[in-house]
This record gives structure tokens, sequence and C-alpha cells, in this order.
């Protein structure tokens, strides 16, 4: 029954092997988003493609950035910069859970010695106006992913449902390598020539971020920054369908949403700083799901959104 | 007579839903065939992680064939009519048969429905039920539109026979089509098999390493866990709520012990088990040698080749993480504790909002404690001590491991006061006056402790009255009935003897005065300055009817299109507003905690009636002394010189009312014994002078029991008045004599309880 799969020895090896594995499934495996963003979930690729009725299957690796998290490295599992692995597919396969398991398999957790469980979880996010229901998956009693059937983002019902699969990949990966400190992992193959760990690549950005979000941001300029990302989305949005200059008609919902992204983390940012309340804070987030909703509402008016052109 | 074997097959279902599913399948779907005309013998549900199952025994293989008369119209209607019947019944004309009655000819239909096959009943209402199931929380997957508690796989339905021939329902739903296969293990047995029988099935599941049975695998689990744990010396710390969960989240459970290391066994025991239990599910394993809790168990849902050794590991490694986190916690809420004392700890409680009418943490820390301070004597603690611990009581909210473990409320608190170096009472304090949480739960005794739980439930029920959110029917967002129940079982638990009324009245202007200060037109300044004013001044009601303090609410009126003389105006206004309905709000408040004692009093066996009689006496407001007298009342009663020394009371009553009604005076002039005439008159006189200052004297003492055994003695007197006696006589002197008689008696029944209130 056990099936013999070669350990990984680096991290970066069970990227490329998740990133091989779900290529093999079919999935379109695509880049980080080039914004700074929470989770993986914010990438358009998830957030905007998992709304209207075209099919969709994309994999990607997206580095995330949740700057209460920061612990100037010396925790050895809590980083306010981490990376995520994300699995979106529309409509949700009826063999989700086992195509998930094989993934697992590919990383080297043999099925045969490890205790993989389904526990109940289920997933929502105030800023994006979305919730499912799905499971945190444990392996022997640590959670390694989550695994979400999305039912509404941004306030649109999901029809077809995708299913989405989050991977925490510095934990997964410390879990496999068996490392206890995630400075020590090693980041490429500990035999090449140069070897590097992921404290050698990230321990010093992690020192100067946690002091950055905690303690020097600037909160007057990052406040005013919510302002102008909240009004310029708005302002896309309030464009006419139709382009004056090409005559086509062009809805610019992801240049809108990038402004979402972008009030959702500095919302985060600020957050960090410590300069929100408790009231306030219920104030912002509805303030960014507002601009989330507007946002898929422009986007299932797109062709991409399932609007025939 | 076929049996029946449904199997509903789905990806793992939320633990804490399953049972209920299971029950619900069962009697759902069973009422169902019962109302399509297919009894049954016997029927059982079952629940896994990925399935739902149900037989049933003994089924009809048929509805039985029925029939129903149906009356039409008279043979002489209009066609019109005659075919309307016709076609709403489904027959023919000539079907119909004629009837003679007393109004002329009327036509009768008989509709006989023949009896349909199980499978078919069984198909349709299976197919209803699920797609109507009552899950708490359900989902569509894929781009299907059925609604399941997670995407369903498949239906296994079928109808075995006498002679064991299995028959498979015909039936699909959304593009699943039902037959008679399952799957066994995730892991362990992945195939697909089919069955014939319930029987069968049960037996291959278990081959096929799933334990179909619920209760079965807690059981083994519960076994398994007890024998490992006797093993090694220990004792496995009993959960039951525990126990079903985990029972729900394996199919084939694998018990597996750990170590817990030694790092974090001087945690406290609680924290040890609240992580492992919420974030793990494990179970706590205790040694009774040291009293620690050292071990665990979890349960796994695999048999593996190197018997769980990889799979204990890594949940050992995930349990020292979080064990590292909350000694992390422990750690920095004690150095906090040393370095600012718990008073530092919960400064951030003015950060945290209460309610935002009734302003932060900190403000309603601050009114228990004033209130504690009043509360202490009355219990036997010392005002200061009091008022100190409810200023600490709540600082562990602050705490970090609070902040992670919020179950853990109090409890901490009592660690960290300890911690703190205090040995006075106030560690128990902060861990009790969250007490009683219900009706199940215990009271405190401690003085310190009682006056903070007193004073912090008396801050919740008039907090909430000053701002009128009350509860209304079944809504209660607040718990409020829960915080009148609290106050009611301290003060009986401790046979307390507090004017309520007082401390309600104060309680209501100092939440009043709070109500008034985080009113959204104040601006910081006024903050500022609020805080500058002394506590007692706060909470005195005159104190905003002062001039002076009416023109600083003013200039803290934000408002730049009013001149100061309307805001003057407005914050007067503002004031008035706040202030006004405190005596009402104080009387309604009581009369809830009232409504709630007789609630309560009603599990003891204490008549509605009997309350009512003492909720009329002066000092209602005092708790303990209402209930003396309502036990005395109702033992009272109970006896046959009670009973009767009521009917003659109320005969009294009667007789005294109407005449006064008649004759437009009251009777209360005092009677006088030289115009008696009848012995009987005479002995109820001598029996009255006897009992009046027997009486007195035992209600000065509060002795009820004693007051009443005084009035029941009057009994063979004013029996036999009543028997000898007419009182409404022709001679006035005489009659209003006797009338002014039945007075004083009546006067001796009303001392110790209203007796016109009582029923019978």
């Amino acid at each position: 029954m056990s099936e013999q799969i070669e350990k990984p020895r680096s991290f970066q090896e069970i990227i490329l092997r998740l990133q091989s594995y779900w290529a093999a499934q079919g999935c379109a495996v695509m880049q980080p988003y080039d914004m700074e963003v929470g989770a993986g979930t914010f990438h358009p690729a998830t957030t905007l493609r998992s709304l209207g009725s075209k099919p969709w299957a994309a994999a990607y690796v997206q580095p995330s950035r949740r700057p209460t998290d920061g612990r100037y490295g010396e925790n050895p599992n809590r980083l306010q910069h981490y990376y995520q692995y994300q699995v979106l597919i529309k409509p949700s396969p009826p063999d989700l859970q086992d195509l998930y398991l094989g993934s697992l398999r590919a990383i080297g957790i043999d099925m045969a010695l490890h205790d993989i469980r389904f526990v109940e979880d289920d997933w929502e996010s105030p800023t994006l106006g979305a919730w499912g229901l799905g499971w945190e998956v444990w392996c022997d009693g640590m959670e390694v992913s989550q695994f979400t059937y999305f039912q509404q983002v941004g306030g649109h019902d999901c029809h077809p449902v995708s299913g989405e699969l989050t991977y925490g990949l510095e934990r997964l990966a410390m879990y496999v390598l068996g490392i206890d400190h995630v400075m020590e992992m090693p980041f490429n193959d500990p035999a090449a020539p140069i070897p590097l760990t992921y404290g050698d690549v990230f321990r010093q950005t992690e020192e100067e971020y946690s002091r950055w979000n905690f303690d020097v941001a600037n909160t007057e300029v990052l406040l005013r920054h919510f302002e102008e990302a909240e009004a310029e989305c708005e302002a896309i949005l309030a464009q006419e369908a139709t382009d004056p200059k090409t005559a086509k008609r062009i809805i610019m919902a992801h240049p809108a949403y990038d402004q979402c992204i972008k009030a959702s983390h500095i919302f985060n940012l600020l957050d960090a700083r410590g300069v929100i309340s408790v009231t306030e804070r219920q104030a912002y987030i509805g303030r960014v799901r507002a601009l989330a909703k507007k946002c898929a509402d422009a986007f299932v008016q797109t062709e991409a959104g399932g609007q025939a052109a | 007579m076929p049996d029946l074997l449904i199997e509903l097959f789905s990806e793992e279902i939320p633990a804490r839903m399953q049972a209920k599913a299971a029950d619900d399948l069962r009697a759902r779907l069973t009422d169902a065939l019962v109302e399509a005309g297919l009894t049954y013998a016997g029927a059982a549900a079952f629940s896994t992680p990925r399935r739902l199952t149900l037989t049933v025994h003994g089924l009809l293989a048929t509805s039985p064939t029925t029939s129903e008369e149906r009356k039409g119209p008279r043979v002489d209607a209009p066609d019109k009519a005659i075919e309307g019947f016709l076609r709403g019944a489904g027959v023919a004309r000539e079907d119909l048969e004629i009837r003679d009655e007393k109004k002329g000819q009327v036509y009768y239909a008989t509709l006989t429905r023949p009896g349909r096959p199980a499978a078919d009943i069984v198909a349709e209402e299976l197919e209803k039920l699920i797609r109507n199931f009552p899950w708490p929380k359900s989902m569509r997957w894929g781009a299907g539109s059925l609604r399941w508690v997670r995407p369903l796989h498949s239906i296994l339905c079928i109808l075995t026979s006498d002679d064991g021939e299995a028959q498979v329902v015909d039936l699909e739903v959304d593009g699943i089509r039902a037959g008679n296969t399952t799957r066994g293990h995730r892991f362990m047995a992945p195939d697909a098999f089919s069955v014939t029988s319930f029987d069968d099935y049960a037996a291959r599941l278990k081959r096929a390493h799933v334990v179909l049975d619920a209760a079965e695998r807690a059981e083994a689990i519960w076994q398994d866990a007890t024998n490992q744990a006797f093993a090694a010396g220990c004792e496995v710390v009993e959960d039951r709520g525990l126990l079903s969960e985990v029972a729900g989240l394996v199919e084939w459970p694998v018990v597996l012990m750990g170590r817990i290391d030694d790092d974090f066994l001087d945690l406290p025991p609680e924290v040890l088990q609240t992580s492992m239990k919420e974030h793990q599910k494990f179970f706590s394993v205790r040694n009774p040698k040291t009293g620690r809790i050292e071990r665990f168990v979890t349960v796994a849902n695999v048999e593996t080749a190197d018997h769980g050794a990889t799979i204990l590991a890594g949940n050992q490694k995930v349990l020292a993480a979080r064990l590292s986190d909350a000694k992390f916690f422990w750690e920095n809420d004690l150095r906090t504790v040393r370095e600012r004392g718990l008073e530092g700890m919960a400064e951030g409680l003015r950060d945290v909002t209460f309610h935002n009418k009734l302003g932060s943490q900190a403000d309603r820390v601050a009114r228990i404690a004033a209130l504690a301070r009043e509360i202490a004597p009355l219990v036997g603690a010392k005002p200061d001590l009091a008022a100190e611990a409810a200023r600490v009581a709540k600082a562990d909210l602050q705490s970090e491991m609070v902040g992670e473990f919020p179950e853990l409320q109090g409890l901490m608190g009592r660690y960290y006061a300890q911690a703190a170096g205090h040995d006075d009472g106030v560690p128990e304090a902060c861990e009790e006056h969250y007490k009683p949480l219900g009706p199940g739960d215990a009271v405190p005794f401690a003085p310190v402790s009682v006056a903070v739980a007193l004073a912090d439930k008396i801050d919740t029920l008039t907090g909430f009255w000053a701002i009128d959110e009350k509860p209304t029917g079944s809504k209660d967002p607040y718990a409020l009935r829960r915080a009148a129940l609290g106050v009611i079982r301290l003060v009986l638990g401790n046979g307390l003897r507090v004017l309520l009324c007082d401390l309600i009245r104060t309680a209501i202007t100092r939440n009043e005065a709070d109500s008034l200060r985080s009113h959204a037109d104040m601006d910081e300044i006024f903050d500022e300055r609020w805080l500058s004013w002394p506590e007692g001044l706060l909470y005195e009601r005159d104190h905003w009817k002062d001039p002076q303090v009416i023109d600083y609410l003013a200039r803290a009126i934000k408002s730049d299109d009013l001149t100061f003389d309307e805001r003057r105006a407005a914050a007067q206004t503002l004031a008035d507003e706040v202030f006004a309905g405190s005596p009402k709000k104080t009387n309604d408040l009581l009369a809830f905690l009232h409504d709630r004692l007789k609630v309560h009093l009603k599990d003891e066996g204490i008549r509605h009636d009997v309350i009512d009689a003492c909720l009329a006496m002066e000092g209602n407001d005092d708790l303990t002394l209402l209930v003396h007298r309502a036990r005395a009342l109702g033992a009272f009663l109970s006896t046959d010189d009670g009973e009767n020394l009521l009917q003659g009371f109320k005969r009294a009553n009667n007789i005294l009312t109407q005449a006064e009604e008649k004759d437009g005076v009251e009777y209360s002039f005092g009677a006088d014994v030289k115009f008696a005439e009848t012995d009987e008159e005479k002995a109820l006189f001598a029996a009255l002078d006897t009992a009046e200052p027997q009486i007195a004297a035992a209600l000065k003492t509060e002795d009820f029991a004693g007051a009443m055994r005084a009035m029941a003695a009057l009994r063979p007197a004013v029996d036999a008045f009543f028997e000898a006696v007419q009182v409404n006589v022709y001679n006035q002197v005489l009659r209003r004599n006797r009338l002014n008689l039945l007075s004083r008696i009546r006067t001796i029944c009303l001392q110790a309880a209203d007796l016109t209130r009582v029923e019978g």
C-alpha cells in the first residue's frame, strides 16, 4: 500500500513538486501576484476568477504578508512574510479530495505512516465578503492546508462552486523536512555548492519589516494612502463601460481590484501599528468589503466574468 | 416483510453535526414512510465522518389500499357543478352513486387509492428528504445545485426481502443514482463493495476498517485510553463532550498515548487541558501520584506499519509548539503582574468597549467596585478589600493567556492574583465573581467573592435597564435572565439580608451617568473633566442639576450651529432625559427579579399565589425575608388549621368588605367586649387578645412560622363565632361592634402575608 516516493530535501523542492503535480492535473501554473496581499486568496486568479460561470483551474505560489505576525525572525514558525501555495479549480471536481491527497504524496507524505484528517473549518473573509465551507486538513495533528468550497465571493453566490486549496508552505515544509525552526530550513539543496537556509534568505528581512511594521511605518501617510486607494477604486469603477478612445467595452475590474488589494494591505499595516481601535476596525473592514463587492460586481460584467462578449 | 437500508456517503461531515443528522434521517424518513402508509417494526440510524446510515426492518412491502368517500352536488344541480366535482375527484359520471337524503338525491363518489410498492414510496420520500435535509449549514459544490453538508458522493438504497434478495431502489438525485455499493476506510480499504442487507453491510464495513456505530467507537476509544493510561500508572481525565467529538472524527479509532515535555509541566493544569483539548482534541492524562497532567491521549484514524510511532511523534511536536506559545503567554503575564501589578494588567480595559451606551470595561469595573464596596458590609466583607477585588477581578481579560483561551477567564485571574501576592480572598473573587453561571453552577460563599459576584450581576442588570435593553420574549442577548437568577441564588444561597431596591437605585444612577458620558455628542475634553470629578459626585443625581455642571455639559456638546443657550438647553434636556426614568426603572427591575424568583421557587413547590401574598408585604426587595415568609405561609396553608383559618378570614373579609361598601365607612374603630352578647363572641375577643401580642412578638423576630401558629390557634374561636353569631343584625350597636371585631381578624391575618391573594 505504501508507495515509496523519495523525500524532498529542501523548501524549494517541495514548491517545485507541488508545481509539477498541479501542472500534471491540468492547472495553469501562474506566478505570484505582484502586489502585497495577506493571503493567496487575494490574487485575482482566485478572488475574481471564482466568480461567474467560466471554468478555471490555476495553481500558484503567493508571497503573503501579515504584519502583525512579525517576530523579528526569532519565533520558530511565525513570520510577517511567508508563502502560500494556492489551487483554485472551478467547478470543483468530484475527486478534489483525492487530488489533494495525491499532492501530499507527491511531496513525500506517506499515507501508510501518517494520519490525515479533514476537520470542520468554515472559511470566511470579512474583507472580501466571501465565505465557504470545508476543512482544515490535519497531518498527525498539524494543520497543513485549508480546503474550501467557495459559496460566496464579493457578495455574489458562486455558480459553479470553486474548490480552493491553500497550503501554508513553511509549516508544511518544516514538517516534511523535520525542521524545528523555520530559519534553519534548507531553502535550496543542502548539497548545493552554496547551500542556503530560509534564515539566509529571510532572517534579515523579517527583522527589518518587523521594526517597520510595528514602530516606524508612517501612519498618517498610510491613512492617506488608504483613502486614496479607496477613492481611486471607486473612480475607476465609476467610468463608462465604453472606452471613448477605442469605442470598445472595457470595464476596468482588475485595475479597480488592485486598489482594493492596496486598501486591504494598508489596513493590515495600520492594524499592526495599533492605531485602529476595536470599533474602528469593523468600519475599516466594511470599507474594504464594499470595494471588494463593487469589484466583483464589475468583474461579472466582463467576458472573463462569464458575460457574453 | 422487507428491510430497508440507506447510506448517504459524503465527504467529511463535521463531528458536531453527525448525531443529530443520523437522528433526523431516521425520524424524518420513518415519519414520511408511515405517513405514506408504510409501517415498520423498528429502525436505527448511525453516523461516521463520511456516512449517515439508516436501517428499517419489517417494512410493509406495499402500502395498503385506501378508499375515501366524497359527497358531491345534488343530482339536479347544474351540469357545470357536477362536471367540476367529477374533475376534482377524478372519476367518471357512471362511477357515481346516488343516495337519497333529506334535501333530495345527492351524488357520492368513492375514491380508491391502490397500494404502492415500498420501493416507489422510499424513492420518493428519500429524494424529498435529501433535497430538504435540515443541516444547520449546507453547501453546493461543482456545477450542481443540490445542497448537502459537504459534497454527497453516493447513495446506497436497497430493500432486502425475507429470502435475502436485495433490490436496489430506483432513485436519482442530481445525477447521483442509488446503488448497492459503498466504500470502506479512506486509506485502509478505499475500494467499493456491494452489500445485500444491513447485517452484511455492517460486517463488511468492519472488515473494511469502519466501525459504523459512534457509540461503539466512543466505547472503544475510552476502553483503550483508560487501559493504556492504567498501564502507565495514570488516569484519563474524563471528558464526554470531547469523547463524542473525537468519535465523530474517525471511522477506525486508534488510540495513542504520548508524554508532555517536562518543560511544560509547571503550567497550570487547566491551561494544559484547554490547550490540548481545543487545539488538538487530546485527552489529558493525570498522574495521581503527582496530581499533574503528564501525558496525553490522541486518537488517530489509521493503523500504520510503525504502530503509530510517526503519528505520535508528529502530534507531540505540534503539542510542543502549542505549549511553547502557552508558556510564553503565561510567563509574559506573570512578568506583567510582577512589574505592574494586576492594576497594570487591567489598564487596557479602558480601551475595550463594554457597550457603546455604557462605556468601557474600565467604566464597568469602576461601577462594580463602587457597588461591591456598598455590598461588602452586608455580606461580612471588608469594604476596601471588596472594592479592590472588584477593580482587579477582570484584569485577566487583558492577559495574553485569556486572549488566546477566553474560556480560562476568571481562572487565570485567580492564578495571577496569587502571583501578585494576594492571599486575602481576592484570588477567589477573581475566579468566582462570574458565578453562578447557570442553574446548575455552584454559588460562591466567600464574603469577598459574594460581594463582587453580586455587584457584577447587579451592574449588568441595572446597566441594561438604564439604557432600556430588556429581554423580550425569547430574546435575551445579554443573558439578563441568567444574571437575575444569579442575584437570586447569591442572596438566597448565602441567606443575605440585602435591600435590593437601595442597591438597584444607586447602581442605575451610576449606569445612567456613564451612559450620559458615552453619549455620542460628547468629546474628549469631557472625558478629562469627567475623570477629575470625584466618583461620589458623578453618581449623585443632584450633581446633574447644578447649573455649572450643565454649563460644562453644554460646552462638551459638539454642535457648531447652536448658540450657547441652545446648547445649555440641550444639555439640560439630555441630563433630564437620562435620569428621568430611574424610579420607574428601579421598580421595573425589581418586578423582573420577582418574576425570576417565582420561576425559581416554582421548582421548590411554592405556589405562585403564596408568593404573591408575600410580595404584597413591605420589604419585598429583601429576597431572603420574602422566601422565608413564603415558606412559612406555604407550610401554614398545608395544615388543616391553616386552610380553615384562611376560609374564616375570607368569610370575615367578605362580610366586612360588603358592609364597608354599603355603609361607606371603614370599621376600624376597635370592638368593645362590653357589647359582646354571646359566649362565642366573648371567646373570640379572648382569643384575639391572646393571639395579638403573640403574633406581634413573633413578627418582630421575623418568626413567621410562630406568627402563623398563633394565627392558626384562632381557628376554633373564629369557626365557633361564625357558627353561632350573626353579624348583620338589626341592632346597629351590635352590628357595628361585630364588624369591628371582624376587622380585628382581618388586621391580624394581614400582618404576616396578604391572605386576600391566596387562592381557594
